[in-house]
């Protein structure tokens, strides 16, 4: 009897400590913030740092094709409006998602690319995933490698960063929870054997191994969100948008990373 | 579209051992995969990767349906001649690829 006592008062304390562990949703501080590259082992860090063993650089150069390569009924290419990427798009991948005037909402890089082709090349919207599209968003993103994070300074954005915000703190699924619960709160440890990480989106898009191809932050964020067991949003969905915002707002000041490698 | 990245060392000494690393756009379809309505994905993967270095054989590898997708190989040679190496890959459905990268040998 009372050795059953001191088992409920035990589970009752470790409840409590778990519970708690769980509320403190405590935003990491500017200093600790660090990139998914840190977190990763020194072959996989190699396979970034050397353009010809990052696979994710056979996207970019044909991302590089593509941007010279005409496209629908105007027959135009990228590259007869924007010249050459190397200085037009410079540091444009830093501040996405951005507020779109005619839509009054934040686009992010693979929908602008879209808008362009739909807007101006008046050519078929480019799948999301589709081999096109993650080349030309990592052709455009290369262009920035190095640079500082800037996105959300719009004020404009302000309420969808804030939606963004609330997303990822809001517990949902069937483990009900929140982005927050772990890559707030426990990206210091492992889930499974694999590092949490603190889900900086600083190299997308990346090649992840598990992936054996380069993948978008919404595809990314569309695991995660399966992960928890929850509902996924459809590619391209406000939601998903808002949340990208708030990750790239939270990063503001890492360096893009792109193509980044990840496990 | 470009397909392969290859990193050969543009200047070598002669007798020095260089490293060779070559990258290969592939999917690298295993051919065990079956689609949500149960047919089999059919097998689509690079057979062998060949060298060639001014004419001369001097690596060759054989790839099987385990190799992860865009195939990265890494080898080393000596460096004897200034001149050329031929990459070739070869694989299913007719897939043929070539690339090459000169070298200068002092």
């Amino acid at each position: 009897m009372r050795s059953a006592r001191t088992i409920a008062v035990a589970v009752l304390l470790l409840a409590a400590d778990i519970a708690t562990s769980l509320l403190s949703a405590n935003e990491i501080p500017q200093g600790e913030r660090r990139s998914g590259y840190s977190f990763m082992s020194p072959d996989t860090q190699a396979m970034q740092n050397d353009d010809t063993a990052n696979p994710g650089m056979l996207w970019v150069l044909d991302g590089e094709a593509l941007w010279k390569s005409k496209a629908g009924a105007t027959d135009k290419a990228c590259v007869d409006c924007h010249q050459d990427a190397r200085a037009s798009m410079k540091g444009v991948a830093a501040r996405y998602p951005a507020f779109d005037e005619t839509l009054g909402r934040p686009v992010d890089l693979e929908q602008r690319i879209n808008l362009c082709r739909a807007r101006h090349q008046e050519a078929t919207p480019l799948r999301y995933e589709s081999r096109d599209l993650l080349a030309l968003t990592a052709f455009v993103a290369q262009q920035s490698r190095g640079m500082a994070i800037e996105a959300g300074t719009d004020p404009r954005l302000e309420p969808f960063v804030a939606r963004g915000h609330e997303l990822f703190m809001q517990r949902q699924g069937q483990l009900n929870l929140g982005c927050t619960n772990c890559h707030d709160d426990n990206w210091d440890k492992h889930l499974a054997g694999s590092a949490i990480t603190q889900a900086q989106p600083t190299g997308y898009p990346l090649y992840r191994l598990e992936w054996q191809s380069l993948g978008s932050l919404q595809r990314r964020l569309r695991a995660c969100i399966g992960g928890i067991r929850a509902q996924t949003y459809d590619y391209g969905a406000p939601e998903l948008v808002e949340l990208e915002l708030y990750l790239m707002s939270r990063a503001r000041g890492m360096s893009i990373e792109t193509p980044a490698v990840r496990p | 579209m470009a397909s392969a990245l290859i990193n050969v060392p543009a200047h070598a000494k002669r007798g020095d051992i260089i490293e060779i690393k070559t990258l290969m756009s592939h999917i690298m379809e295993t051919g065990y995969r079956h689609t949500a309505a149960g047919e089999v994905v059919p097998r689509n993967i690079i057979t062998s990767l060949t060298c060639r270095y001014n004419g001369a054989e001097i690596f060759r590898a054989d790839l099987f349906p385990a190799i992860a997708a865009n195939p990265f190989i890494t080898f080393f040679t000596v460096a004897t001649e200034s001149g050329k190496f031929d990459f070739e890959w070869i694989g299913d459905r007719g897939f043929t690829e070539t690339a090459s990268a000169s070298i200068t040998v002092e």
